[in-house]
């Protein structure tokens, strides 16, 4: 905790020094506008796609495994986009205008350009934000419930009172409960693609050689999933082993997230390769230029980072050997996030710096400022982490409760009322220590 | 604290497992009670049918809520765009249906949402800041292991002892009666 308080500093420093001095403290240059802001903004962004994937989508397909993962990786979600938000907002440099984005009657009479691609982004964010936080605090308010009802100091009956907004369990409002958070989820499934759609359009809506492609959109997606998967594994394996919830969070978990790990990173390579055919297909020659350079020019240092840790490194989860090691799992996790960073740095970076006049060209090389902004967020992220890990619970109570054999009536004996389907042993969930 | 001088709210019994509670809640809806509920610490699969709720009527309100972000998106931004203040960009037009459709598809889900959440929220009557359930101390496991069915003392039906001999053939493991 104390760590990453000390990140948060880092980051508040950092952008304190930002809103004090300006864009310049950064190492954009003339050809490459968008720096690293950019890239962080996507990676964060990203990483929380996962977190909806896991409670929207696998909750509409009806994977029970999901209810051990998805508060965990709903939580994760809202706090990656809080980091991805920071970026956007303190990027402008005028940070005090920053509400020229939203459509508000100001002194200028003026208002924002629905055409634009970043104007898209900024309802896509804030609205993928809030849906995030209002389906994450639905699931909770029966969790929070048990937590007020296991309070025994004034302090949390108060407190965990007013979050539970007075739940009882009663079936009157399940009933409604349930039908809401379908609604939900059938609203977050769309959105959490059309968020990284919208964020690919930044790029793809624009005519820089290497950006100007239809693949984005599902490349972006796909590379999202990727990524968040990655990171809901780094998180799920330090907790499960500090909080001792292995039986909760199981091997077989991991396993299915590996596979999901290996499709999507095989999706992203195929789209790497694909790329560089259209390249050559398309016969634009800035096309075929920029994408040769990305391989040999004066990036490759970070091309090859790049395939290496997204198309290689998921390819060892063939092996079901691998796919359940813990170990393994959790160095290839962080690899996979270190290789998406690179590929958001590839994209914006290569593209910029090599466009279509060579006597525009130049090198970006990052400032200390972007390093320790980018760090920084680490804190933030990891700060709001430990509280959420602190003060909610991080398994979702009531629908763990729920797929457990003894909550369905049918498992009843019709004379005697006896449990009778004890065959598949599950284990209860342990009682949060709050 | 309470005084036993108050009014009666109804009669809360206490179940041993879900199969128990679908089983009372069906006598419960056979007998011709209306203000009657259960209570369990996470939806049991079948008692909507045993209560006989209808279907919800949240799905209406978020229709109307999805049609108030789309043709308010909409609006605001041909209000914004060709009315207000149009300017030309590069020559495109105004009213330019393309490009208007991320916003339009995110305010209609930012809006469709605020109806699921609020809307079941006022459904279920809720925040509520006190139930004289809460009162019964055993009532706080409705959240965590407990299932329960109480039947109201304002429904029409309601007899003290009529209802208690209910829950009990129906092999209620306590039987309270709950004050306001």
């Amino acid at each position: 905790m104390i760590g990453a308080n000390a990140l948060l500093m880092v980051m508040v420093v950092a952008i304190g020094y930002l809103i004090w001095e300006g864009t310049g403290i950064w190492g954009l240059n003339n050809p490459v506008g968008w720096g690293w802001a950019i890239i962080n903004f996507v990676w964060w962004v990203g990483i929380g796609h996962a977190g909806t994937l896991i409670s929207a989508i696998l909750f509409l397909f009806r994977q029970d495994w999901r209810t051990a993962i998805n508060r965990f990786a709903e939580a994760m979600t809202i706090f990656a986009v809080m980091c991805a938000g920071v970026f956007p907002a303190i990027h402008v440099g005028r940070i005090w205008a920053i509400y020229w984005v939203f459509p508000i009657p100001n002194q200028m009479a003026m208002w924002p350009n629905f055409n634009s691609p970043l104007l898209w982004d900024v309802f896509a964010v804030s609205t993928y934000f809030t849906v995030s936080l209002l389906f994450w605090y639905v699931g909770l308010v029966p969790d929070l419930a048990t937590i007020r009802d296991r309070a025994t100091d004034k302090i949390r009956k108060v407190a965990y009172g007013i979050f539970s907004l007075g739940w009882t369990g009663s079936n009157r409002h399940w009933w409604n409960y349930e039908k809401a958070y379908m609604i939900l989820a059938g609203l977050a499934t769309p959105l959490v693609l059309s968020v990284h759609t919208i964020v690919s359009f930044d790029f793809a809506v624009s005519m820089i050689p290497g950006w100007h492609t239809t693949i984005f959109p599902p490349y972006f997606v796909a590379g999202a999933i990727f990524s968040g998967f990655a990171m809901v594994l780094t998180l799920m394996i330090v907790a499960r082993k500090i909080y001792g919830m292995k039986d909760i969070m199981t091997d077989d978990h991991m396993e299915k997230m590996n596979i999901v790990i290996l499709v999507t990173g095989s999706m992203v390579g195929f789209a790497y390769m694909m790329e560089f055919f259209i390249a050559w297909y398309s016969g634009v020659e800035y096309e075929k230029a920029i994408f040769m350079l990305r391989a040999t020019g004066p990036y490759a240092w970070a091309y090859w980072a790049m395939m290496t840790c997204n198309v290689l490194s998921p390819q060892f989860f063939w092996s079901k050997k691998l796919r359940r090691s813990v170990g393994f799992t959790f160095f290839i996790s962080i690899v996979v996030n270190i290789g998406m960073w690179f590929e958001r740095f590839v994209i914006t970076v290569t593209s910029l710096a090599n466009d279509y006049l060579p006597s525009s060209w130049d090198y970006y090389s990052p400032t200390i400022w972007d390093v320790l902004t980018y760090v920084g967020t680490f804190g933030l992220f990891f700060t709001m982490f430990l509280l959420f890990l602190r003060f909610l619970p991080m398994v979702a109570l009531a629908e763990i409760k729920a797929v457990i054999p003894q909550a369905d009536p049918h498992n009843y004996d019709e004379e005697t009322g006896e449990f009778h389907k004890p065959k598949v042993e599950v284990p209860k969930p342990q009682s949060e220590k709050v | 604290m309470s005084t036993k001088e108050q009014n009666l709210y109804g009669i809360l019994a206490e179940f041993k497992n879900p199969k128990e509670l679908i089983d009372v809640a069906k006598t419960m809806s056979k007998s011709g009670f209306s203000k009657f509920d259960t209570f369990s610490p996470f939806p049991i699969h079948g008692m909507d049918k045993a209560m006989k709720l209808k279907k919800s009527k949240l799905g209406w309100i978020v229709f109307a809520h999805a049609i108030i972000g789309f043709t308010g998106a909409i609006a605001m931004m041909y209000y914004m765009s060709v009315v207000d203040y149009p300017i030309n960009i590069s020559g495109k037009p105004f009213f330019n249906a393309p490009a208007w459709v991320p916003i339009t598809f995110e305010l209609t889900v930012l809006l469709s949402s605020f109806g699921a959440v609020f809307g079941m929220f006022y459904l279920n009557g809720l925040p509520k800041l006190n139930n004289p359930l809460f009162n019964v101390e055993r009532f706080k496991k409705a959240t965590d292991d407990g299932f329960f069915a109480c039947i109201e003392a304002d429904d029409d039906k309601f007899e003290a002892e009529e209802v208690k001999k209910l829950f009990k053939e129906a092999g209620a493991s306590h039987i309270e009666e709950v004050y306001e």
